[in-house]
């Protein structure tokens, strides 16, 4: 038999027209298909391309050197941003502290003290739940409890105590994903020298978890700069002219600057251009941040 | 079974005793009433076919079993004449005379030096002029030292597999314990590597009691004293290896031996 | 002094023992913060939403009319939660179909090499604090959308509803690929070994196969946006009418906590007290969206 006749023998169903033309045009529907999809995806990234673009261009002549230096004012002119730099600043020197001992030490406990039972599930989904929380909801715990309870006001103290709940979650699963990765046959070293457990997690489990868990507490802190609503909630004010010199002084932040800029811009449009300067400030600090953490968690991959 | 212990010389110690020890992994009846002794400075082999029980009997001896918590025992385990699962035994006490060698070798993600004083250092010896002549010392022991003295600072991973092993020997050896554990410290090494760790088992058991578990038949016959034939959880035989591998009495000891099976 | 002399020396030590028993009980401790957090966001806003409550009539609460400063206050929260509602469906409607096309962009056409260039800009666009998108919901999304609709209001629900959504992108987006992935690579080759073309295997195989996990990045998003302030108080801004007409002015619940405690919001007020209504009202609601997420998710775990 010949070739031809064994080929219209085999696919006798589909050699009509009817399938063929069928299976052009889902040929096309799938090319199509897939430049839909990409354009979608790009959108994205178009628009993170404009955002850029477009804070950039407003922030032109406005971001200088003058403007880091000098202190807030409400003449657009005169205005820096050295008082919210500070201000920002002070807010991560008990946010980095707070957030780092609780939540590794809680990560601690659910990965190498009580890996099972219940109270372990408990805090796990307190954990998880907490972290859907939306933010204003942290600023008004944050009122009641620092703000008036502890009567720590709107100073930096309870802004920080707020933040430091809001981003824990960050810390706790990313610590908690370091100290999982560090394998178990290190720890079985170290305990078949004799070692107790809490010895075991101090020299050889933290320290090889170290990075991981440096990465997630950046992440965090990178988080906790750029959150605004809370502070708006505690009542952290815009004009300050006092720089902030303990964790007990009113200070105002970046964030809080670029909201009330931004609100009043209806008033001078220059605000606009400060709102802006100040966003590129913010997001020159989170890219530095994020770089770190990027270039710590590449230099550790592969060391076991 | 009755105790098998052989005619020795009444100046050899007994470290070891096992009376009547039972195992489970939550109701995996894993080791089944062991009876056996191990005698000072003599190399003792464990073999036998892939989930026989020699893991985890070696990983009884210091209690590294019981990491893994469904692990339950009955009977005991005498270490010079005191019962380790005593509550007044401190498993860290036992695991500082009692060193163990792991079939992957796992140094820790530090300097060599490091790793080797690790233990020393954990357990309260800080002055660093000792500190360096443990490390000294227990590398040479552990036939590594003039291959790494020169990068005593560099970090642990960029030896290769062999050496690695070695420093693994060194660390544990750097406790100056009585009991070396070897739970088949070769099968992730190359031959020559092998070759290597097997010489310095035959020197190190002037020194030390050495108890190794081997998956290969051959290595226990060439550097152990007695060897243990275990089967699906029980000490099928225990008896010098000459005697194992010439003439055994068991039936199932000389089928394993001659390839049957496992 | 031999070293096996030093070590038993020093095993006898009692000191030790003692620390060690002490260490996990402290991790704990640390463990509990993540409870007492949540104990403590339950606690505020129960206790001073009831003092709300016990004095607002439950007719007036579901009132439409909010006017909390005015000489005589009403406390309706329908405009709230309408208001809310409909930003949310407005961002939903941009980030669903954009998230999940892209993720099946992602997830089904891309190469490796693409996959891992596009990814990282994606979690870049995530990692843009809020008060950014605000900004540029305001200041350039708000005047493009004017020249298209003439009758846009400067503060509208459009402008920040798309922004919404554009911020939530990479949540739907990152979620729905995720579940993509975990079909099964064998279900894929079976279909393309009948013939199919990409796209036919993506709607016939993979969405229904990874249909929870999708539904459950949707209700994520949803969660999300309800729980979003900044981009709200900034761009669609403080108008307390219960309107449909998304090219006026509209407060959210968030929104409407950021204004309030902007403002000197005195404690004791029943305006104060608001507040804890609407955030028990915004925290029960956002809970519950991520529990019915979390929900959906374990059923799908089940069926591989």
């Amino acid at each position: 038999m010949s070739y031809d006749v064994i080929q219209k023998k085999g696919n006798a169903h589909f050699n009509t027209l009817s399938h063929k033309r069928r299976m052009r045009l889902r040929i096309i529907l799938d090319k199509f298909a897939k430049l839909l999809f990409i354009a979608s995806t790009l959108f994205a990234l178009m628009v993170l391309g404009i955002l850029i673009y477009r804070i950039s261009t407003q922030s032109v002549g406005w971001l200088n050197l003058k403007f880091l230096k000098n202190n807030l004012s409400i003449f657009p002119e005169k205005a820096g941003i050295y008082g919210p730099i500070v201000g920002s600043l002070w807010l991560m020197t008990i946010v980095a502290p707070v957030t780092v001992v609780l939540g590794v030490a809680t990560a601690i406990y659910l990965e190498e003290y009580s890996t099972k039972g219940r109270l372990h599930s408990f805090i796990k989904t307190n954990i998880s739940n907490l972290a859907g929380v939306p933010s204003v909801i942290f600023g008004l715990l944050g009122l009641t409890v620092f703000g008036r309870l502890l009567k720590f006001g709107s100073s930096i103290l309870a802004g920080g105590l707020t933040m430091s709940l809001l981003v824990l979650p960050i810390v706790i699963v990313a610590s908690q994903e370091a100290l999982k990765a560090v394998p178990g046959f290190l720890r079985d070293a170290s305990y078949a020298l004799g070692a107790t457990k809490w010895t075991t997690i101090r020299t050889v489990v933290l320290p090889t978890a170290l990075p991981g868990i440096m990465t997630g507490s950046i992440l965090a802190l990178s988080r906790a700069i750029g959150e605004t609503a809370p502070l708006v909630v505690l009542g952290i004010p815009t004009l300050i002219l006092r720089i902030p010199n303990g964790v007990m002084s009113d200070f105002t932040a970046l964030p809080i600057q670029i909201y009330y800029w931004t609100l009043d811009s209806v008033l001078k449009p220059e605000y606009a251009n400060l709102a802006a300067a100040t966003i590129i400030v913010l997001l020159f600090m989170l890219f530095m941040m994020n770089s770190i953490a990027i270039i710590i968690r590449n230099k550790y991959k592969k060391r076991y | 079974m009755t105790s098998q212990t052989l005619k020795r010389d009444v100046a050899k110690k007994t470290i070891y005793e096992v009376n009547s020890l039972n195992l489970w992994y939550g109701n995996t009846h894993a080791l089944k009433d062991l009876n056996f002794a191990i005698e000072e400075n003599e190399v003792t082999a464990i073999i036998g076919p892939s989930g026989c029980g020699k893991s985890t009997f070696i990983k009884t001896l210091n209690r590294m079993i019981e990491i893994i918590p469904e692990v339950r025992t009955t009977g005991e385990i005498l270490y010079n004449e005191r019962n380790i699962f005593d509550s007044g035994f401190g498993v860290e006490e036992l695991r500082t005379k009692v060193g163990m060698v792991f079939q992957k070798p796992n140094p820790f993600p530090k300097s060599i030096f490091e790793n080797v004083v690790y233990g020393p250092k954990i357990h309260g010896i800080r002055n660093k002029k000792k500190l360096m002549e443990i490390a000294e010392t227990s590398l040479r022991d552990a036939a590594l030292w003039d291959e790494v003295k020169d990068r005593l600072n560099s970090n642990a991973y960029g030896l290769s597999g062999g050496q690695q092993q070695r420093l693994c020997i060194a660390r544990a050896l750097a406790m100056e314990p009585e009991v070396l554990l070897m739970d088949e410290p070769t099968s992730a090494l190359d031959p020559i590597a092998t070759s290597k760790i097997e010489e310095l088992v035959m020197e190190l058991k002037k020194n030390y009691t050495i108890v190794i578990v081997t998956h290969s038949m051959q290595q226990a016959a060439r550097i152990s004293d007695q060897t243990a034939f275990f089967l699906m959880g029980e000490l099928i035989e225990f008896d010098k290896t000459k005697v194992i591998f010439t003439a055994p009495r068991d039936k199932r000891t000389e089928d394993y031996i001659t390839g049957r099976f496992g | 002094m031999s070293v096996r002399k030093l070590i038993n020396a020093n095993i006898s030590n009692n000191r030790k023992k003692s620390l060690e028993g002490i260490i996990p009980k402290l991790f704990l401790l640390a463990a509990s913060i993540s409870i007492i957090t949540t104990v403590g966001i339950v606690g505020t806003l129960i206790f001073d939403a009831f003092k709300f409550f016990s004095k607002v009539p439950l007719k007036e609460v579901f009132s439409t009319k909010l006017s909390p400063l005015s000489a005589n206050p009403s406390f309706g929260i329908l405009p709230l939660i309408n208001a809310t509602i409909i930003i949310s469906l407005i961002a939903m409607c941009v980030a669903a179909p954009i998230g999940l096309t892209a993720a099946l962009y992602l997830s089904e056409f891309a190469t490796d090499r693409v996959r891992r260039i596009l990814k990282p800009i994606m979690e870049l666009l995530a990692g843009i604090p809020t008060i950014v998108y605000g900004f540029f919901a305001y200041s350039f999304v708000t005047p493009l959308l004017m020249k298209v609709i003439p009758s846009l209001e400067a503060k509208n629900a459009i402008s920040p509803g798309i922004v919404m959504g554009i911020m939530i992108i990479p949540l739907v987006a990152s979620l729905s690929e995720d579940a993509m992935n975990s079909v099964p690579n064998a279900m894929r080759e079976g279909a393309l070994a009948l013939g199919s073309t990409r796209l036919e295997v993506a709607f016939k195989v993979i969405i229904p196969a990874a249909f929870s996990g999708i539904m459950a990045s949707f209700v994520l998003g949803i969660s999300r946006a309800v729980g979003e302030t900044m981009i709200v108080a900034i761009a669609s801004g403080s108008s307390k009418s219960f309107t449909f007409d998304i090219t006026r002015s509209m407060q959210t619940m968030t929104a409407y906590i950021v204004e309030f405690t902007s403002g000197d919001a005195g404690s004791g007020t029943l305006g104060y007290y608001s507040l804890y209504a609407v955030g028990l009202i915004l925290f029960a609601f956002t809970l519950l969206m991520n529990l019915f997420a979390q929900y959906i998710t374990k059923k799908y775990r089940e069926e591989y």
